[in-house]
């Protein structure tokens, strides 16, 4: 129920900044193009600009490791996850990282290693040949730039809504400082960058999670308080779900926020997407490949492990603390709503917002300014590791077997340079796309999804069963990729059409009364002057007549509309009070309760009210009563395919539970698909003739010997801090079970 | 790649962090000597984490450069 409450954002950029928050910023700026320009006198060759010269430390890259996925969409993304869904957050950092890091780390790093390639699709070659090599670079190519500018147009619109800066100068400033320090440096520049970056996050945001458990009293505190404010923020989710475990509410689909169980939570996330994430996605991989030996490697993989455990402290606990310490000044919880919510930057602030509105309600002069530039550091290191994936692909999997194969080392270091800024304007390109196509940002998003898992089932089995052919991997590859999309289209596919909810969108200036009960909760709005937008709600054409002049609507006589609609019909007031009584009595005795008519959502975010004083409102499941005279728009929108909205009666195949959410969705999704993988590729390969041990020798287990790395003191085994990592993995989930 | 005289990164790093400390620190304590009205306070002002973070970002910040300086041994990336 979204109605009863009245409910108002504040106005104005989320954050204000002042002097000295700027100087930080700036600061930050200089130092990231000093960087780059002192790192371009080491990156003469090729080997040195596309792989840092296979020289980096255990310690760089673990930290490039993790910071490559440490950017601002991932924390801003995960805390928003850790307040739609709780603990269950938590997951993408423990069941849906680490195992799956430690098997990249001791399994599969060997082959990586020792066959010297220089990318994941380097290994297909290698493995099974150029038709699923190029198959997998241009892929990941395209894909790495759509992401990129997806990323960078996300950016832009999260720095507009929080700091109110225009979105041409945050997509140029970022996107021009990246090119420069990436053309320049080439990877050690973006894994420099990702050092820096990682310490920003970590010391611009730990504050929240220590200030705001010290606000609200402790963790215990914490829990009672998010028990207490969960049915007022999350009223749509059964009174039951539990936001305060990891495991223990996974014994049914009903039972969590997430309409998951635990099937799906370990062989879905735990196993397809996470594996296919880590082990394959090569912006990850290339981050570790380029160790300065294969010890370097497995230990800067592990390390990357232990701090990725450590991420949920500066994203998980905020994204709870949203839950217990935001607050409006009269004590009750603030609500946020999901990006997809109509309400969302209207009247409410999104589930993204959570972590900047507890540094904005914590952080000062100066800590506000770190924070923000952790935040900008986020996003422009991860444009900057995806610019350098994708100058690498291109460069040795796309450019040089398929456009000129027999180019000098000089001139594939000067394409890739040229690979590196066309990243960047391909990636600007995709963000101003968005500008006017927002509404495929949702699927932008999910796009490597469709590639990364597909991959990781072509890879392992590769890796580990050498009767696997050239074709098994290409069918498997391609199979796979086509059935993942095909299950995306079907989940958001709708036969009879899909509707947007019911909304009154009250225009700018209009004249509203509010009608109010002893709660101060609207009982009806009535709109005297103005404009309205009507969005699929029923309304008799013969109430209105033509406006000659505006080319509008108007009402003929008062009118009122419906408070619910239902199929497209509204609902007489009387029928909505009995369904409305009836609804909360069943929500008074703890039961779940969905509403039996669609509420009509009531959007005003800048009218006046009749003392002359401007307001702005968002509410539902309230008469509105339009004034005779007032211009009215009418919009009725459907349609069968919806990447915004996911058709349950579909999601049901898939994720096997009506209920499932859309995270749910995505990971039986990746289960299936991971699923497909395996068994076309291993299918196909029965039925194909397979390579000779001696083609496969250094890339499948049984024909890769380790080298001999020679003696080294035992705190530097890898299968040592493996296996301590693995042990205190198995005991957060015990405690926090 | 000629590794041996290339300034490790945790210099940035180091250098970085300490700029930063003494600007938060420095801000913590102007704030502190001359706090700002009540309603422009953050919550849990009286806490004076600028000043505490500060310092310990200037301690980080130290140690790295103290660890990492270039001049005088050799570096590494």
């Amino acid at each position: 129920m979204l109605g009863a409450l009245l409910l108002a954002a504040e106005s104005g950029p989320l954050i204000s900044i002042g002097p000295l928050d700027w100087v930080i910023i700036v600061i930050y700026f200089a130092v990231v193009l000093g960087i780059g320009f002192y790192l371009k006198r080491f990156a003469g060759t090729g080997e040195d600009f596309f792989l840092a010269g296979r020289k980096m430390t255990a310690w760089i890259a673990g930290v490039s490791f993790i910071s490559a996925n440490l950017s601002s969409l991932e924390t801003m993304g995960w805390s928003a996850m850790a307040y739609q869904y709780g603990m269950l957050g938590a997951h993408a950092y423990f069941i849906g990282a680490i195992p799956a890091i430690l098997f990249l780390a001791i399994v599969m790093m060997p082959f990586y290693y020792i066959c010297k390639t220089h990318s994941v699709p380097g290994y297909l070659k290698l493995r099974y040949g150029e038709a699923a090599r190029s198959l997998a670079g241009l892929s990941f190519a395209i894909l790495t730039v759509l992401v990129s500018g997806s990323s960078m147009f996300a950016m832009a619109k999260i720095l507009h809504l929080l700091l109110g800066w225009d979105m041409n100068i945050s997509i140029w400033v970022s996107s021009i400082t990246v090119a420069v320090y990436v053309v320049l440096g080439g990877l050690i520049s973006a894994v420099f960058n990702e050092v820096v970056q990682f310490f920003l996050i970590w010391f611009g945001t730990l504050l929240i999670p220590i200030l705001g458990l010290i606000h609200v009293g402790g963790w215990k505190n914490m829990m009672a308080r998010i028990s207490e404010n969960v049915s007022t923020i999350h009223p749509d989710l059964p009174p039951g779900a539990d936001f305060t475990s990891l495991w223990s509410n996974l014994g049914s689909f009903e039972s969590n926020p997430m309409g998951i169980d635990w099937f799906g939570m370990v062989f879905g996330l735990g196993l397809a997407v996470s594996f296919g994430y880590w082990c394959t996605d090569f912006l990850q991989v290339q981050r570790v490949i380029v160790a300065k030996d294969l010890r370097a490697a497995q230990n800067g993989t592990i390390i990357g492990a232990v701090l990725k455990m450590c991420v949920p402290l500066i994203v998980t606990i905020p994204g709870l603390l949203g839950l217990a310490v935001l607050l409006n000044p009269d004590g009750s919880p603030v609500v946020l709503v999901p990006e997809s919510d109509p309400r969302a930057n209207i009247t409410h602030r999104t589930f993204n917002d959570v972590l900047p509105l507890l540094m904005g309600q914590y952080l000062g002069p100066g800590l506000l300014g770190l924070g923000v530039t952790a935040m900008i550091a986020g996003f422009m290191s991860g444009m900057a590791g995806n610019v350098s994936a994708f100058a690498t692909v291109w460069t040795y999997d796309v450019y040089r077997p398929l456009i000129y194969k027999n180019g000098t080392d000089r001139h594939y270091l000067n394409v890739g340079r040229w690979a590196s800024l066309l990243g960047v304007l391909a990636s600007i390109g995709t963000a101003y796309l968005l500008f006017f196509f927002s509404n495929i940002l949702e699927y932008l998003q999910v796009l490597i999804f469709f590639f990364i898992v597909p991959l990781f089932g072509v890879v392992i089995v590769g890796m580990l069963w050498k009767r696997a052919t050239a074709a098994g991997g290409f069918w498997g590859f391609l199979t796979a990729m086509v059935f993942s999309i095909a299950m995306w289209v079907f989940v958001h596919y709708f036969p009879q059409g899909w509707q947007p909810d019911p909304r009154i969108e009250i225009g700018k200036g209009a004249k509203v009364e509010l009608i109010v009960n002893n709660e101060n909760a609207p009982t009806q709005i009535i709109v005297r002057e103005g404009e309205v937008k009507l969005t699929n709600v029923p309304l008799h054409k013969s109430l209105l007549t033509n406006d000659e002049q505006s080319k509008l609507l108007i009402a003929a006589a008062d009118v009122v509309l419906p408070s619910r609609v239902a199929e497209g019909a509204p609902i007489a007031e009387e029928e909505a009070d009995r369904q409305r009584a009836v609804e909360r009595a069943e929500r008074e005795k703890g039961n779940r309760v969905k509403p039996a008519a669609k509420p009509v959502v009531v959007l005003a975010p800048d009218v006046v009210l009749p003392d002359g004083q401007k307001s702005k409102f968002g509410t539902a499941d309230v008469p509105v009563v339009i004034a005779r005279n007032v211009a009215i728009e009418l919009i009725e929108i459907r349609h069968t395919f919806a990447p915004a909205a996911f058709n349950p009666d579909h999601t049901k195949w898939i994720a096997r539970s009506p209920a499932a959410q859309p995270m749910a969705v995505n990971m039986y999704s990746g289960f299936w698909t991971f699923c497909v993988a395996l068994l076309v590729t291993i299918g196909v390969s029965l039925a194909t003739k397979p390579k000779s041990d001696e083609e496969l020798k250094n890339l499948v287990m049984g024909l890769t010997p380790l080298p001999d790395q020679g003696r080294a003191p035992w705190y530097e085994s890898p299968y040592l801090w493996a296996s301590v990592v693995a042990a205190v993995l198995i005991a957060i989930n015990v405690i926090f079970w | 790649m000629d590794t041996e005289h290339q300034v490790p990164i945790w210099f940035f790093v180091g250098g970085l962090l300490l700029i930063y400390g003494v600007l938060i620190f420095g801000g913590g304590v102007y704030a502190w000597l001359s706090p700002p009205p009540v309603e422009h306070r953050v919550k849990l002002f009286e806490y004076h984490a600028d000043i505490w973070w500060g310092l310990l970002l200037v301690g980080v910040g130290t140690l790295y450069l103290w660890l990492n300086w270039p001049w005088g041994k050799k570096g590494e990336a």
